[in-house]
Formats: structure tokens, sequence, C-alpha cells
């Protein structure tokens, strides 16, 4: 209770910013064609709702974001310790990565469709390789920066290489991994609508477009702003996410 | 023999080792290059040994070719051209905006209880979504294109320009006002060249993100610019267009990349980060 009076006056802008975007349009000083009232955007997002298309679509945006990052991040990370830990991984790996990593991920959408078609499989295979740059990043510069004295000590106490990795190697990579994957799940929310929005069959970012063509502004306006809200959710409950596991570090 | 041989090979290798760092570095650098190189050749010989066909995976060898066709033509310059133009101009805009709202907001406090809220909830959402209701309002030209990069771009600036504004050592302003400073002096002289590292750092980052937004926005809108020529080959089912456009964008994004890092060493020589050696 104390939290949200806390919280909710820091949001007093964004509620004068909906008002005025009611007022605006129900004044006619915009044309409802091009920004259509709030009021019918929430209908529209109702009746959605209600009809299953905001689930169904939902479901299957979500779940290619899921599958394309959560690989990311199992196979990202393993690479970047691994290319910090053993020297021919790196020489190996480290340029491919290194030149990649600047590229504009939006380059590989019509590569994946190219492979993988209209599908699922293209939208996951874009988010995953897009994400694991930054991820494979971050782990190595985290576990690049483990304290030697750490890894002495282990050694001496006894611990085997693999132990060496698993308990002191790891978990020093961990504040700079986690910040890396919090950058790959906002590039998984672009790659994921950018992709449904030019190919796709399904999805969220392909109700937007299917809506905007037809006309249904109000209703594309809903979908817009349900996917930007579960955007900024995700990065929240990421966040919060990341001050349980770090909390050992205070 | 060739065992007396190989001692007396590496006696005649030179005694001084002044230049082990340069060495060191030639061949870290040398390693790389053969990696990439490594690399380009398992392409070459994936797509002629028949393990995976022309149409998937065309010969680097067609891909290089293609390129060379377009940049004959002046395809490539146009297309190049085009969407060099539209992410930095939308780049540069966010920038400046970026940084002059960044800066306000640590200033004036209404600016920053107007923008903050809209900053903390805009930062991690993902503006794509928004390219329709651009395309509604401003059409599929450049204005909506580069709007849609300055959209997108501009959180990332806003918030290290903030952080770095906000950072700024409270001694040294003191000191300044103390010393009869006035709030523009304060600005020009304490504020903006203490938070320009961290401020570089932003448009580091704002800088891909509008390459990537441009590409998507070209995909989708069609016209002039790398990403519609790509998407234009992927509709015609032309293998060796789309990775020759991924070859295009994938260099033009690494010149962006190392561009912006020269920059950043030239206007922090003087700061002490200059000292130490770079990564980028």
């Amino acid at each position: 209770m104390n939290a949200v009076a806390q919280i909710l006056p820091r949001y007093v802008p964004l509620l004068l910013l909906a008002m005025a975007w009611e007022v605006v349009t129900r004044t006619g000083l915009v044309p409802t064609a091009a920004l259509p009232p709030l009021d019918t955007v929430a209908a529209a997002w109702l009746d959605l709702a209600v009809g299953g298309d905001l689930w169904s679509n939902g479901v299957a945006s979500i779940s290619r974001g899921a599958a394309g990052l959560g690989l990311a991040i199992c196979l990202g990370s393993l690479i970047g310790v691994l290319m910090a830990w053993y020297k021919p991984v790196r020489i190996a790996v480290n340029p491919t990565v290194q030149f990649f990593y600047p590229m504009p991920k939006s380059a590989l959408i019509p590569v994946m469709v190219l492979w993988l078609g209209f599908g699922d499989a293209s939208k996951v295979a874009t988010i995953f390789i897009g994400c694991l740059l930054p991820i494979t990043l971050s782990a190595f510069n985290g576990a690049l920066g483990t304290e030697q004295v750490l890894i002495w000590s282990a050694r001496s106490l006894g611990a085997s290489r693999w132990r060496v990795l698993w308990e002191v190697v790891f978990p020093s990579a961990l504040p700079e991994l986690l910040s890396g994957i919090r950058t790959a799940l906002a590039l998984s929310f672009v790659l994921l609508v950018a992709s449904e929005l030019i190919v796709a069959r399904r999805g969220l970012g392909y109700m937007i477009g299917w809506l905007g063509d037809g006309g249904a502004y109000d209703a594309m306006f809903a979908v817009v702003l349900t996917v930007a809200l579960l955007g900024f959710l995700a990065d929240r409950l990421y966040l919060m996410l990341t001050r349980r596991i770090l909390a050992w570090r205070e | 023999m060739s065992e007396l041989d190989t001692p007396l090979l590496a006696r005649s290798a030179p005694s001084s080792f002044r230049f082990d760092a340069a060495l060191v570095s030639v061949g870290r650098r040398a390693g790389a290059i053969a990696s990439l190189l490594a690399l380009l050749v398992a392409w070459e010989a994936a797509s002629r040994s028949g393990i995976v066909t022309p149409f998937l995976l065309p010969p680097l060898s067609a891909v290089l070719n293609r390129v060379a066709e377009d940049a004959m033509s002046g395809e490539l310059a146009l297309n190049l051209g085009q969407t060099l133009y539209r992410a930095i101009a939308g780049f540069a805009i966010a920038g400046a905006a970026g940084v002059v709202i960044g800066i306000l907001m640590t200033r004036r406090p209404w600016v920053r209880w107007f923008f903050d809220p809209i900053v903390s909830v805009g930062f991690p959402m993902p503006k794509i979504a928004f390219l329709p209701i651009f395309m509604l309002w401003l059409g599929l030209y450049d204005v909506s294109k580069i709007s849609m990069a300055v959209f997108n771009a501009i959180f990332p600036v806003i918030a290290a320009t903030m952080a770095a504004a906000e950072g700024v050592d409270r001694h040294l302003l003191w000191s300044a006002r103390s010393l009869g400073a006035n709030e523009r002096q304060l600005l020009r002289e304490i504020i903006l060249p203490a938070a320009l590292p961290q401020i570089l750092t932003g448009l580091q980052v704002a800088l891909p993100i509008s390459m990537i937004v441009m590409i998507v926005t070209e995909m989708l809108m069609g016209g002039q610019g790398l990403g519609g020529a790509m998407i234009a080959a992927s509709r015609f089912a032309d293998s060796p267009g789309v990775f020759a456009g991924i070859v295009e964008i994938a260099v033009a994004g690494l010149c962006l990349v190392k561009g912006i890092a020269v920059l950043r060493r030239h206007l922090l020589a003087w700061h002490q980060e200059a000292q130490e050696p770079t990564t980028v």
C-alpha cells in the first residue's frame, strides 16, 4: 500500500499525457482517423482480449521470444566463459564475435526467412543469433575480470578445474553477464516485433500490421500499447530477478 | 642433422626483445585475420561441396561478385547512401536532443518531473512496435523513417547524459561557482567536459540502435536503402542478393561502430581513459 502511494505520484506526467490524448481527440484537434480516442482504444483492447485473438497471438509471440532468448542465454554464457577460460577457444571464436557484434541484427531477418521459412523457426533463429553475441561478449568480459588470486586460492585448496569454473569464474562473471542479458532482452523484443511485422502469420507484430492494413486503427493502437507494456514489464521483472540473484554480493 | 638445425635456427632469431609487445600485437592481429579467413573459406567450401544447396548458402565468391556488380551499377552507392543518410540524420537529431533533454533534466526540476517517468517507461519499451503508427502519421518517406530512428535512439542518450551530469564531482561545481562562474560557464566549462565520456558511451549505444531501426523501417516501408534492397531480394527468392545485403550491412555497421570509437578517442584525447588501451 505504502509502495503504491510512493510510486504513483511519479507517473503523474504519464496520466497527464493520456488525458491530453483523450482531450485532443475528443475536441477534434486531431482527427480520430489519425489518433483514435483513448477510450475507444481501451474498448478495442477489451474486444480483442475477450475474443481471444490477443491471447493466442500473444502466446505465439512470447513463446518465440522466450525460446530464442533462452537458447541464446544457455549457449552464449557457455561460449563466453569458455572463451575466457581456454585460449584456443578464444583465438578461434573471438574475431568472429568481434566482427559480427556491431552488425545491425535486423539484417538477419531475410536470411532466416530464406533458410527456415515463414513460421516460428525463422523468428526463433533470428532472436537466438541476434541475442547470442551480446550475451557471449558480456560473459567473456565478466569471466576475464575474475580475480586471478581467487582462482589460485581455489586451485591450491584442491578444487578441480571444473569446480573452479563453476564456483569461482561463473559467479564472478555473473553481474556482467546479467547486464548483457538485459540488453539482449530488449533486443529480443525488437527482433521479435520486427520479424513478425515483416513476415508472419501469427503473433502480436503480425496483428499490428494486419489491423493497420485493415484500417482498424483503434485495435492497432491497442496492440501496439500492449506490446510496449509487455516489453516494459519484462524489463522490470528482469531487474527484480537480477537484484534477487545478486543479493549475495551486498 | 635436423635435430642440430633446429636450435641453430632458434638461436639466430633476433636477440633484442624490445619489440616483444609489438610482435605480440601483430601476432594477435594475424590470428584474428586467420580465424576470420578460416570462416570465409569454410563458407565457400560448404556451398561448393554441395552440403548445402547454393540457394540456401550461395558461395562467397558469388556473393562478393554480386556486391561488386551492385557497386559497379551504382546501386550500392545509392542504397548505402540512403541508409547511412537516414540512420546518421536520426542519430544526430537523437544525440543533440537527447543531450539537451538530459542536461535540462538535471538542471530544471520540472523538466525532470515531466520526463523522468517517460524515460523510465520509454527506455525499455520495444519502440519498433510503433512503426505502423509512424507510417500512418508521417507517410512512407524519409520523415517517418528518420523520426522512427530518433524515437528509438534518443532514450539511451538521455539516460546516459542524465547519469553523467548527475555524477559530476560536486567539488568541481562548488569551486567553479566560488570563483564566480555563471550558469552558462558552469555548463560549458565544467559539466559538459566532465560528462563527455559517459555521454559518448550513450551515443555509442544509440548509433547501432539507429542503424538496426533504419534497416527494419526500410524492410517494411520499401523504397531505397540497404534494408529495402535486401527484402526485395528475399521476395524474389534471390539468395545471392540477400547475402550481398547482409555483407554490405555488416560492413557498414562495423565501419560506423569503428568510426564512433575513433571519434571518441579524438574527443577524449585529454582524458585519462585515452592513456589506457581501448578494446573497441
